[in-house]
């Protein structure tokens, strides 16, 4: 009978810290100044990528949205989060397609494991240049399996097609699962955040990172929003 | 007696016997200093700029030297054994602390080898793994062709074991990762027509020519945009240059090709096929790349040449006749 109860009680304590005292926050992500003009990608190089675009994709080092909202910003708890560790294990793609990467910045846990997609009729050779993890460098031609690959530590890394220099993307590599890419406009959620301290983290490739200290204390959403300070250049 | 103005505050404040102010001291203490300050300026811009290395602040941090070792054969090679073999021959390029930065290599292109992200270019292991100790014995034995480091060949078989493990001593790698394991090379089969044919489909298919050049002479649609793992431009290899004497970086045997394109030359944009070239598929590819140093007479070029110089278009016997067009078609 004891037992029994405290089997109920601590399940009622699982699901109450997991369920009812939930907390999330969210937010816009936005910029002031004039952000860096995007160069139109020449890809008459590569044919079979070219005419997978009607009107030329531009580069992706600053996207922005309607009402000044910055794109592609990786929004995380970088401090305080309650998963540190637990690897997630869903299989997260990295695709090449039509010589982009999509998504342009992928965010991972630490050690999750990742696939690296060739949807081109190209060979691509995936070079990410990390800092921190090991370097390494693959060609993927035209109809091969996917690479699996995993970081054991948290980065930024740049990724390159040295085959197609126009190439560019990012994996954020961090030690939680909570975070958010910004979408078109702008904005992130970080949802399921048990009550506690967190600071919120925002990284963005080219204008760099911002914080913010949240308290969650129970079933809330905290707005939290980030300004970044555009640069034409 | 005339006196200069200056000469006058000198004696007016040596020598009359007024008490030193403020007001008084500032034309005198402003005229030299700014002189000196301007000379000081001077100078520094001058170190500064033929030197081409920022003067160093504060004391340099001590080389913290770890007992590593390498094992070649029955040669043990210690890390305290090369330190001044090290200092003498090393540093100069791959700097004190294995980080590039020795005093000449701002002048070298492509830069010196960073030990200290331990990534190499000549391996027998896959693209991201630790090179064996042999790998590194054998790129001091050999020097890399068309760069700066030259063939360390006076050396005994002693000294660089122990500069094998001497390197080591620059990245925490080397302690909590173990080498990786050496690709197997099957046996390679003969050089026939058909080899190469297939070797040129598949260098046309895994768009080597796109670095490469169609010819291989290093001429390719990307080529001119390459750059190594550090942003510094860099160019991707011409087979076509040389006679019988051209060489390639990680050595000159049809293993030493093998091993290039299957384990990738870490820190440049050449990447690993290991994953995608099987491995009968890529001795015929060894033989095709052979053919494209022109000047060189080797068995590949002989059969070449009672080909009449011409290799026939490839033909997957393996294959439906509908997927033809697919495969002959790739690229070029």
């Amino acid at each position: 009978m004891r037992t029994k109860q405290m089997l109920l009680a601590f399940l009622m304590l699982l699901v109450g810290s997991s369920l009812m005292f939930a907390g999330t926050v969210s937010g816009k992500v936005t910029y002031t100044g004039t952000p860096a003009h995007q160069k139109p990608i020449d890809m008459s190089k590569e044919p079979s990528c070219a005419k997978q675009h009607a009107t030329p994709v531009t580069t992706e080092t600053v996207v922005t949205g309607a009402n000044n909202a910055l794109d592609n910003v990786v929004v995380y708890v970088s401090a305080g989060a309650p998963d540190e560790g637990q690897v997630p294990t869903q299989a997260i793609t990295y695709t090449q397609k039509g010589c982009q990467y999509i998504p342009h910045v992928l965010a991972m846990h630490v050690n999750q494991e990742f696939d690296i997609i060739n949807d081109d009729q190209t060979s691509h050779n995936i070079h990410p240049l990390p800092k921190v993890n090991i370097e390494w460098n693959k060609s993927q031609p035209p109809g091969t399996p996917p690479i699996k690959e995993k970081y054991d530590k948290p980065e930024f890394i740049e990724v390159k097609c040295n085959i197609h220099p126009w190439m560019h993307g990012y994996f954020a590599v961090l030690k939680t699962s909570h975070y958010d890419v910004s979408k078109e406009a702008g904005d992130f959620k970080l949802p399921n955040l048990p009550p506690g301290k967190y600071t919120i983290t925002a990284w963005h490739e080219k204008y760099g990172t911002q914080t913010a200290d949240v308290t969650i204390t129970g079933n809330e959403t905290k707005d939290v929003n980030f300004t970044f300070k555009a640069t034409p250049y | 007696m005339r006196m200069n103005p200056l000469a006058t505050r000198f004696a007016s404040a040596d020598f009359s016997g007024r008490v030193l102010t403020m007001n008084s001291l500032k034309p005198m203490r402003w005229i030299p200093c700014s002189a000196i300050l301007g000379l000081v300026v001077v100078a520094g811009f001058a170190v500064r700029t033929f030197a081409q290395d920022a003067p160093d602040v504060g004391p340099k941090p001590r080389i913290v030297l770890k007992p590593m070792e390498s094992h070649i054969g029955n040669i043990t090679g210690h890390a305290a054994d090369a330190k001044s073999d090290y200092r003498r021959y090393c540093a100069g390029c791959h700097g004190d602390y294995g980080d590039a930065n020795g005093e000449n290599a701002v002048w070298l292109d492509p830069k010196p080898r960073d030990f200290t992200t331990a990534a190499f270019k000549c391996r027998s292991t896959l693209t991201g793994t630790l090179p064996t100790d042999e790998d590194l014995f054998n790129t001091i034995g050999r020097g890399l062709t068309n760069s700066n480091m030259p063939v360390w060949n006076t050396f005994t078989k002693q000294q660089r074991a122990d500069l094998v493990a001497y390197i080591k001593i620059f990245s925490p790698r080397w302690e909590h990762e173990k080498a990786g394991t050496p690709i197997t090379i099957p046996p390679e089969p003969p050089i026939t027509i058909e080899s190469i044919s297939h070797g040129k489909a598949l260098f046309t298919k895994l768009e080597c020519w796109k670095c490469h050049g169609p010819h291989g002479e290093g001429d390719g649609p990307s080529a001119s945009t390459l750059t190594d793992s550090k942003d510094n431009p860099i160019r991707p290899y011409n087979f076509a240059l040389g006679g019988n004497d051209s060489r390639f970086k990680c050595g000159n045997t049809n293993q030493d090709i093998y091993k290039i394109f299957m384990t990738g030359v870490d820190g440049t944009p050449m990447p690993s096929f290991a994953d995608v070239i099987q491995p009968n598929e890529a001795w015929d590819l060894v033989h095709f790349l052979r053919t494209l140093q022109v000047h060189r007479h080797g068995k590949e070029n002989e059969v070449l040449m009672d080909a009449h110089g011409v290799i026939p278009p490839y033909v997957d016997k393996n294959l439906a006749p509908a997927a033809d067009n697919k495969t002959s078609g790739g690229g070029q």
